[in-house]
C-alpha cells in the first residue's frame, strides 16, 4: 500500500497505483483523452495533468503515467494546471475541430476561445488506435511515423499491412473519427452549443441524451435554439 | 589521417598487473623525450574540412626532401581548440604556433624552422585589433586565459594510439582507483570534487552513481549486465561540439573514464550512444576500443583484479530527442527514440529495465582528472556551487571561434571579449545566446555575469552542453528565437501535444510576426503559450523548448514591439520587413547591381541612376552586397517609406571619392 495526498487529504491505494487511478477511485474527476480502459497509459494528450510535490516545488505530470510513491502530494484543480490542460484542448480543437470527443471536453471545462488557425486534421496523435491495433490485438498494423509537427499514424510504407485483419478495433477506440460533431461555428472551430443550452445539458447528461449522436440540442435548427434560450430569459 | 599515422599505433603487450601499466607509462614517456622535435598537426573535423590532410601530405614529402623524416616526430591529433585558425600545427618543444597553413607552406616550415629555427613571421597567429604577434602558443590570448584541464590532452596525443595516451599517464587515474580505492571511496573522491553533470541539467555525478550503486538488480537472459552505464555522445545542439572534439581528439579519456564510473558503480558493460553524424569520432572511439581490449584494460579481469568491463559504440541517427537520456536508452533498446515518463529514475531503473547511469562526454572526460588529482583539489577550481572547467563552443560571430575551457565563474565578458577577441566586422556584441535550444541569450548588458549553473539559469537560459553562440548588432532576436522553434518542432518527439503542438504554433506566431502580419495580442500570446509548453511537457526537451521564446522576450520585447506595431526590423533581417533602395545621390552608374539582379527588377543604364522596382524585388540583397563599398549607394531600409528615386535615365551626379 502507498500512502500519500490527494488535495490535502491523507488517501492509501494499492501499489503500482497510478494517480489517474487512484484519482477515479477516490472520485475526483480528471479530463482524459489519450487514456483508454485496458490499455497502456501512454500520457501523450497532456489532458490529465495534475500538479505534484511540495508547495512552492510543485510540477505538472501526467497523472496517467505517474505511479504514486508515498508521500507523494497532489492537487488535481489547480489553477495551473487546470490553465495547462484548457491549453491542450484549444490545441487539439485547432488540429481536429470535428472531434465531439473535444468540442464536449471542451464545453465541459469551459474553453471558449481557440486562437490559432484550424488544421482540419482527423487526428490528434492520442495513440489510442496504435495501442489498440497493438496491445489487444496483438497486430501492430499501424504506427506512428515522423516526429515533431510532421508526426503521423500510417500503415508501413503507407501500403496495405499485410497483418491488419481490418478489425476496426482502431476506429472503434478513436476519439476524432468516431463520431463527428455537428458543432464548429462559421467563425470559431468550437461548437459549445451544449454550453449555451439550458438547463445545461452537460448537468443532466442522460436525459438529453447528450452522448447520442448528433447531440440533441445541436440538432435543433438555430432559430429554434434561440427562441428557447429567449422563453427562458423572458 | 590515419595513413601517417597507423605505423606508431602499435598495441604494446598485453597488460596483467597495475604495476605493469606504470612500468610501461614511465617507458614510454622516456620514449617520447627521445624525439627531440615533434610537429603537431590539429586534424579533427574541422581541420579537416579547412584541408589539414592535404597539408599533413606536403609535410610528410617536405620531411623527406630535406632528410627528415623520423627524425622529427610528425603527430597528427584531434581538434586543438583554435577552430578559426585551422589547419594549424605546434612546434615542440618550443611550442611554435603556426596558423591558417597551407600546402605550400610546409616546405618553407621545415626549411626555416626546422632546420634553421627560425620563426616564421607571416604563420604567426597576429591580432586583428592590435597587430601583434605571438609565436608561442600559450602566449596567444585566446590560449593564454582557458585552463585546459580535460581539453589540454587533445594535442598531446595522437587520438588512434593508446600508447601515447599511456605516455602521458594514461589509465593511470583508473589503476589508482583499481589498486587502492575501493568503489565507494571513488565515489566519494567524485562528490568531493562537487562535479555536476556536463550535458546541461548539472546534476551532482557522485549523488547519481551512488543511486545507481544501491540500486539492486541482476542479470537475465533479456539483459546479460547487472548494472548498464552510458556515455551520452549524441549533442545535437546547433553550434556546439565539444563533445565531438573529444572523442575524435582523446578518446581513451574517456573510456577511461567510463571505466572508472563502472568500476565504481559496479556495472559490466557501457555503452557509448554517438551521433552518425559524426563519422571520425566513430572511427577513432571504434580504433580505441580495439586498442584498450588488446591490451587488457578493457575485457574480463582487468588487470588481474576480478573486475570486467566492455564498451560497446551505439550509433544514433541523428535525432536531437536522443539526447534526453530515456530517449537515448530506447534508441538502445531498438525502440523510438521517444522519452518516458521519470520516475522512476534510469539509476533505478533504465537500460533493459537495469540500473543504468549515464553522463555526457566531458563529465566521463573529467572524471580520470578527478581521480587523478584528487576531488578536493579540483573542487578548489570553480565557483561556490559550480566546480572545476567547462569546455564551451564558441562560435557565431566572434573573431576567435573555437573550444574554449575556462574555469566555472569566469564572465561572459571575459570569455567573448578576452578569449573570443570580440565581436569581428567593429560590431558591439548584441547577446550570447547559450545552451543551444534549450537555453536562451544573454544580452550584452549582462555580459558580466559569472558562467555557472545557477547564474545561467536565472538570467533565463541553461548551461546546455555548452554551445556558445555569440551574436551581433546585425541579429534579429525575433529571427533567432524562430530559427529555434523551427529546429524544435522538427526535432520534437511528437509525443506530447504540449512540445509537438507547442512549438509548432509558437513557430507559426513567429513566423507571422518576422513577416510583419503580427498583432497585438500575439505578444500576450506567444507568453501565455511558452509557459505552458514549458509547465505541460513531460521530458527536458519540452521543458525547456520555450526557452528562447520567453528569453528573447524577457530582454528583446522592444524588438518584438517594433516588429508588431511599427512593422520595422531593427537588424534589417527579416526579409518582409526591409526594402532595398538606391540613393540617387550616390549612384554612379556602374550597371554593377542590374547585371547581378536575378529579376530584372533594377532598371537604368550605365552612367544614368539605376532605380530597383520594389514591387519586383525578391529581397535577396544581391545588390547590396555587389554596390562598390566606396559608393554604398544601395541601402536597407526598415519600417520606413521608400524614397522616391529620380526619373529612369537621369544621369549621374559624378563623386570625387
Amino acid at each position: 500500500m502507498k500512502k500519500f495526498q490527494l488535495n490535502g487529504v491523507e488517501v492509501q491505494v494499492e501499489d503500482g497505483t497510478t494517480v489517474l487511478e487512484a484519482c477515479k477511485f477516490y472520485g475526483i474527476e480528471i479530463p482524459t483523452l489519450c487514456d483508454y480502459e485496458g490499455l497502456a497509459p501512454y500520457g501523450g494528450c497532456r489532458m490529465c495533468l495534475v500538479e505534484v510535490g511540495e508547495k512552492g516545488k510543485t510540477r505538472l505530470v501526467s497523472s496517467c503515467t505517474y505511479q504514486v510513491l508515498d508521500g507523494l502530494k497532489v492537487w488535481t484543480n489547480t489553477k495551473r494546471a487546470v490553465k495547462a490542460r484548457n491549453v491542450m484542448l484549444e490545441l487539439m480543437i485547432a488540429m481536429c475541430p470535428s472531434s465531439k470527443t473535444l468540442q464536449d471536453l471542451a464545453s465541459k471545462w469551459g474553453v471558449t476561445k481557440v486562437r490559432f488557425a484550424p488544421q482540419n486534421l482527423d487526428c490528434v496523435l492520442c495513440g489510442r488506435c496504435v495501442r489498440m491495433c497493438k496491445e489487444e490485438m496483438q497486430s501492430g498494423a499501424i504506427g506512428f511515423v515522423e516526429r515533431g509537427y510532421k508526426k503521423r499514424i500510417t500503415t508501413p510504407f503507407d501500403k496495405k499491412s499485410d497483418v491488419c485483419r481490418t478489425c476496426g478495433g482502431c476506429i472503434y477506440v478513436c476519439p476524432a473519427c468516431q463520431s463527428r460533431c455537428q458543432g464548429p461555428q462559421e467563425k470559431s472551430v468550437l461548437c459549445n452549443a451544449c454550453l449555451a443550452c439550458e438547463p445545461p445539458c452537460l448537468d443532466v447528461f442522460d436525459e438529453m441524451k447528450c452522448y447520442m449522436d448528433p447531440c440533441v440540442w445541436c440538432e435543433k435548427p438555430r432559430a429554434d435554439q434561440a427562441k428557447t434560450s429567449k422563453k427562458k430569459a423572458v | 589521417m590515419t595513413q601517417w599515422s597507423s605505423e606508431r599505433h602499435k598495441v604494446e603487450q598485453r597488460i596483467k598487473t597495475v604495476k605493469q601499466l606504470s612500468a610501461l607509462s614511465k617507458k614510454l614517456a622516456a620514449q617520447r623525450k627521445q624525439t627531440r622535435q615533434m610537429v603537431i598537426v590539429s586534424s579533427g573535423t574541422c581541420g579537416q574540412a579547412r584541408g589539414s590532410e592535404d597539408f599533413i601530405a606536403a609535410l610528410h614529402k617536405a620531411l623527406k626532401r630535406h632528410k627528415l623524416a623520423g627524425k622529427v616526430g610528425v603527430r597528427v591529433t584531434g581538434c586543438i581548440g583554435f577552430c578559426e585558425t585551422e589547419p594549424n600545427l605546434v612546434l615542440q618543444p618550443k611550442g611554435i604556433f603556426y596558423q591558417k597553413l597551407k600546402p605550400e607552406d610546409a616546405e618553407e616550415i621545415v626549411r626555416e624552422t626546422l632546420l634553421r629555427g627560425k620563426v616564421i613571421d607571416r604563420l604567426l597567429y597576429t591580432d586583428p585589433k592590435s597587430g601583434k604577434r605571438w609565436a608561442r602558443m600559450e602566449d596567444i590570448p585566446f590560449y593564454a586565459k582557458q585552463l585546459r584541464l580535460v581539453s589540454g590532452s587533445n594535442p598531446e596525443v595522437d587520438p588512434t594510439s593508446i600508447t601515447d595516451y599511456i605516455a602521458r599517464g594514461g589509465y593511470g587515474a583508473f589503476a589508482k582507483a583499481l589498486a587502492g580505492m575501493k568503489p565507494e571511496k571513488v565515489i566519494d573522491e567524485v562528490k568531493k570534487s562537487g562535479l555536476r553533470g556536463r550535458g546541461g541539467a548539472g546534476f551532482p555525478t557522485g549523488l547519481k552513481w551512488e543511486t545507481c550503486r544501491k540500486a539492486q538488480a541482476k542479470a537475465t537472459s533479456a539483459s546479460p549486465a547487472e548494472k548498464y552505464i552510458i556515455c551520452n555522445a549524441d549533442e545535437g545542439d546547433p553550434g556546439a561540439y565539444m563533445d565531438r572534439s573529444l572523442l575524435e581528439g582523446n578518446p581513451h579519456a574517456i573510456i577511461e573514464g567510463m571505466t572508472i564510473g563502472a568500476y565504481a558503480i559496479g556495472a559490466n558493460l557501457g555503452y557509448i550512444y554517438v551521433r552518425s553524424e559524426y563519422p571520425l569520432a566513430v572511427k577513432n572511439i571504434g580504433i580505441a576500443l580495439k586498442q584498450a581490449r588488446q591490451m587488457g584494460l578493457l575485457g574480463k579481469n582487468i588487470m588481474g583484479s576480478g573486475f570486467s568491463f566492455d564498451i560497446e559504440i551505439a550509433r544514433g541517427a541523428g535525432a536531437f530527442v536522443c539526447g534526453e537520456e530515456t530517449a537515448l536508452m530506447a534508441s538502445i533498446e531498438g525502440k523510438p527514440g521517444i522519452p518516458r515518463q521519470r520516475p522512476p529514475f534510469p539509476a533505478e531503473k533504465g537500460l533493459f529495465g537495469k540500473p543504468t547511469n549515464i553522463n555526457n562526454v566531458e563529465t566521463w572526460a573529467t572524471v580520470p582528472v578527478i581521480v587523478k588529482m584528487g576531488g578536493a583539489k579540483f573542487a578548489d577550481i570553480g565557483t561556490r556551487t559550480s566546480k572545476g572547467t567547462k569546455i564551451f563552443s564558441l562560435v557565431g560571430k566572434v573573431r576567435n571561434t573555437g573550444l574554449v575551457e575556462v574555469p566555472m565563474g569566469m564572465t561572459l565578458k571575459e570569455i567573448v571579449e578576452d578569449i573570443g577577441g570580440g565581436v569581428a566586422g567593429g560590431q558591439a556584441v548584441k547577446a550570447v545566446q547559450i545552451g543551444g535550444p534549450s537555453g536562451g541569450l544573454i544580452p550584452k548588458k549582462l555580459l558580466n555575469l559569472p558562467v555557472d549553473y545557477e547564474s545561467l539559469s536565472q538570467a533565463g537560459a541553461m548551461m546546455g552542453s555548452g554551445g556558445m553562440i555569440v551574436t551581433d548588432e546585425g541579429t534579429c532576436m525575433v529571427d533567432v528565437a524562430k530559427y529555434f522553434m523551427n529546429f524544435l518542432r522538427d526535432e520534437s518527439c511528437g509525443k506530447c501535444t504540449s512540445c509537438r503542438e507547442g512549438t509548432l504554433r509558437l513557430w507559426e506566431i513567429l513566423d507571422r510576426i518576422v513577416q510583419g502580419k503580427g498583432t497585438k495580442e500575439d505578444l500576450p500570446l506567444l507568453e501565455e503559450l511558452a509557459a505552458v509548453v514549458k509547465d505541460a511537457s513531460m521530458c527536458g526537451l519540452g521543458q525547456t523548448a520555450a526557452n528562447p521564446v520567453l528569453s528573447t522576450l524577457r530582454y528583446f520585447r522592444d524588438e518584438y514591439l517594433a516588429h508588431i506595431e511599427d512593422k520595422r526590423c531593427p537588424a534589417k533581417v527579416c526579409k518582409e520587413l526591409v526594402n532595398y533602395y538606391i540613393d540617387p545621390a550616390k549612384c554612379q552608374g556602374c550597371n554593377l547591381c542590374a547585371k547581378n539582379c536575378s529579376v530584372n527588377a533594377i532598371a537604368g543604364k550605365p552612367k544614368t541612376v539605376y532605380v530597383i522596382d520594389q514591387a519586383k524585388c525578391t529581397k535577396c540583397g544581391v545588390c547590396l552586397s555587389v554596390c562598390p563599398q566606396k559608393w554604398a549607394a544601395v541601402v536597407k531600409l526598415s519600417g520606413e517609406p521608400v524614397p522616391k528615386s529620380v526619373k529612369p535615365g537621369t544621369p549621374v551626379r559624378r563623386s570625387e571619392r
